[in-house]
């Protein structure tokens, strides 16, 4: 079942001359995680914002656990999570203050509310902290607390926002621990970021989009072949460059690339191991010590650079 | 029922930054009570109003009134710092009451005013105010009061959610307050204004809630009634309807406005 389905969200702003959102569709599965992904301005932020019922589509639809978004906003509010860019918490108070006031905002009533506020600072380490004002907490413990304040009524869909954004290196690996461990939970989660890296960690699916479409989607493994194969790198001593580059290049059929500093050739292959094996052995009888030799998959960088780079030039989408 | 449960936790929350930003509520309290020293002791002595007591039996009632009016800067910029920080977002998201927000917050910032008036009235009251007009009728001045500043909050909420920067609403709210306080009877008789802005004055919600409260706490209105207007000679009656107005025209459309903030 699709828990989360947008078809042909079109949004626009000052008066039509902005397309931020462009005839954009997409689902999520029950229980999975899709990961939207895209650069500033692609229109991550307004599909986040239509389907959790802040702002109104100029035209399309969105259906969220079965509910029109549009016609039943009420309803929506009632069975969803959202975390947005910022931590949209209340930086005076303190953070059992915040969890408090949302959980009897959601109507828990006090005792419910003290428990299930203690709850979530239990489970997101926020314990210590619980009695400081969200102005003294890290960057990373306020974003706990922003998620912790979305998951007060155990909602069935969940919309992170870009989570890990402005975050330091260790920040962003508590917050993948964090929101990996509510996916094992079964929740429905649409997120979004900038980040590859991110998306291919805690998504089942990504959909890639930039100027308010879908331009891609799939599993990282299919948005990978989609840009090509593998590529072989080869590292080597200065004096055997021009010798691998040969061997390279017969195994390839293509001409390798050589990188001067790291001493490093690569060049695409379309039999995977069997090449990697092959570089080796005629390495081997040519007496050449490989200080360093793999077979690299495309990154979603190379995806994403690839994907809008196409998508400048050819006016269909490709999904 | 709910709605109001909902509007209660709003409230509860701005009570509870008070206690936590202390500096707030002293801040808000410090400014209104320089204007009664400053005003007291620098006009006070020259400015002679023929009416025993003197001159700060006069101001008192300008001063609060200028104090409850700044209600529509404090409002704004709370509601506007609110908004950049997302969490007018996340209340939106909620399975709230879509007013409860902005209701809350129009109620939590009269609450500070009824602290407000109170330390004014007795700085007030060290300086020789001493209203007259008895106990019933000083109460309903301070209701009043605080009618004027709730209703000039929906006009913060309007003013707040519309600017893209808390301090821009600062500005702007100085910038229409300001003028609005001034040209007006509360410092000083409209007499000595030429005669259009004299109009201006006495029309002014300013100067019909001044002049009512002057009324209410037992003395003549002698700064107003200059240029013979009806609001002038009827400020009570005139200051309610200015009230019912501004409450009728801001409530909707300060609610629009916050259902619709993102659009």
């Amino acid at each position: 079942m699709k828990t989360v389905i947008a078809e042909e969200l079109v949004k626009t702003y000052d008066k039509g001359k902005v397309r931020a959102l462009d005839n954009l569709s997409l689902d999520v599965e029950e229980g999975t995680v899709l990961g939207v992904l895209g650069p500033n301005g692609a229109g991550k932020t307004t599909t986040v914002r239509i389907l959790s019922t802040l702002l109104r589509p100029d035209s399309g639809r969105a259906m969220v656990a079965g509910i029109d978004v549009i016609k039943h906003p009420d309803k929506v509010r009632e069975v969803i999570g959202l975390s947005g860019q910022y931590a949209a918490v209340d930086e005076i108070l303190t953070g059992y203050d915040n969890l408090l006031m949302f959980g009897q905002l959601y109507h828990l009533g006090k005792k419910n509310a003290v428990t299930r506020a203690n709850e979530l600072l239990e489970r997101f380490n926020l314990t210590e902290a619980a009695k400081r004002p969200i102005k003294t907490y890290s960057g990373g413990m306020r974003r706990r607390l922003d998620l912790a304040a979305s998951l007060i009524v155990k909602p069935k869909v969940l919309f992170l926002d870009e989570p890990t954004t402005g975050l330091d290196p260790r920040g962003r690996q508590e917050m993948w621990g964090v929101i990996q461990e509510l996916v094992k939970g079964g929740v429905t989660l649409l997120l979004t970021t900038q980040y590859l890296e991110e998306a291919d960690q805690l998504a089942d699916e990504i959909a890639v989009i930039d100027t308010g479409k879908v331009i891609a989607r799939g599993t990282s493994d299919v948005l990978k072949k989609q840009v090509g194969g593998e590529r072989l790198e080869v590292v080597v001593e200065s004096a055997h460059i021009a010798k691998t580059m040969q061997i390279v290049a017969a195994v390839s059929g293509l001409t390798p690339t050589l990188d001067e500093g790291l001493r490093m050739i690569s060049a695409p292959v379309s039999t995977g191991s069997k090449a990697l094996f092959e570089v080796l052995k005629n390495l081997d009888d040519a007496g050449i010590h490989a200080l360093d030799v793999g077979l690299k998959r495309p990154s979603l960088d190379d995806v994403f650079l690839s994907l809008t780079g196409h998508s400048a030039e050819k006016k269909e989408d490709v999904a | 029922m709910s709605a109001i449960g909902d509007i209660t936790i709003i409230t509860q929350r701005q009570l509870r930054l008070l206690t936590r930003v202390p500096e707030v509520l002293i801040f808000s309290t410090i400014q209104p009570v320089m204007f009664v020293l400053l005003f007291r002791y620098v006009f006070g002595g020259s400015i002679d109003t023929g009416q025993p007591g003197g001159y700060v039996q006069l101001l008192m009632p300008g001063i609060f009134v200028q104090t409850v009016a700044f209600t529509l800067a404090g409002t704004a910029s709370g509601l506007a710092e609110d908004m950049k920080k997302g969490l007018i977002d996340r209340f939106r998201s909620l399975p709230i009451s879509q007013s409860a927000l902005v209701v809350g917050r129009t109620l939590g910032d009269s609450l500070l005013n009824i602290v407000v008036l109170a330390v004014m009235g007795i700085a007030g009251y060290v300086v020789g105010w001493r209203p007259s007009g008895g106990l019933l009728n000083v109460a309903l001045g301070f209701l009043f009061l605080l009618l004027f500043g709730y209703a000039l909050s929906w006009v913060g909420v309007l003013v707040g959610l519309s600017a893209s920067d808390a301090r821009v609403v600062q500005n702007v709210s100085f910038i229409v307050t300001f003028p609005l306080t001034f040209l007006s009877n509360a410092f000083a008789p409209t007499t000595g204004m030429p005669r259009a802005l004299q109009y201006f004055a006495e029309w002014n919600p300013v100067s019909t809630m001044v002049a009512a409260c002057r009324e209410l706490f037992g003395l003549e209105n002698q700064f107003g009634a200059t240029a013979g207007s009806f609001p002038s000679e009827n400020p009570l009656i005139t200051s309610i309807l200015y009230m019912v107005i501004i409450m009728v025209i801001f409530v909707p459309l300060s609610l629009r406005r916050y259902k619709r903030s993102a659009d």
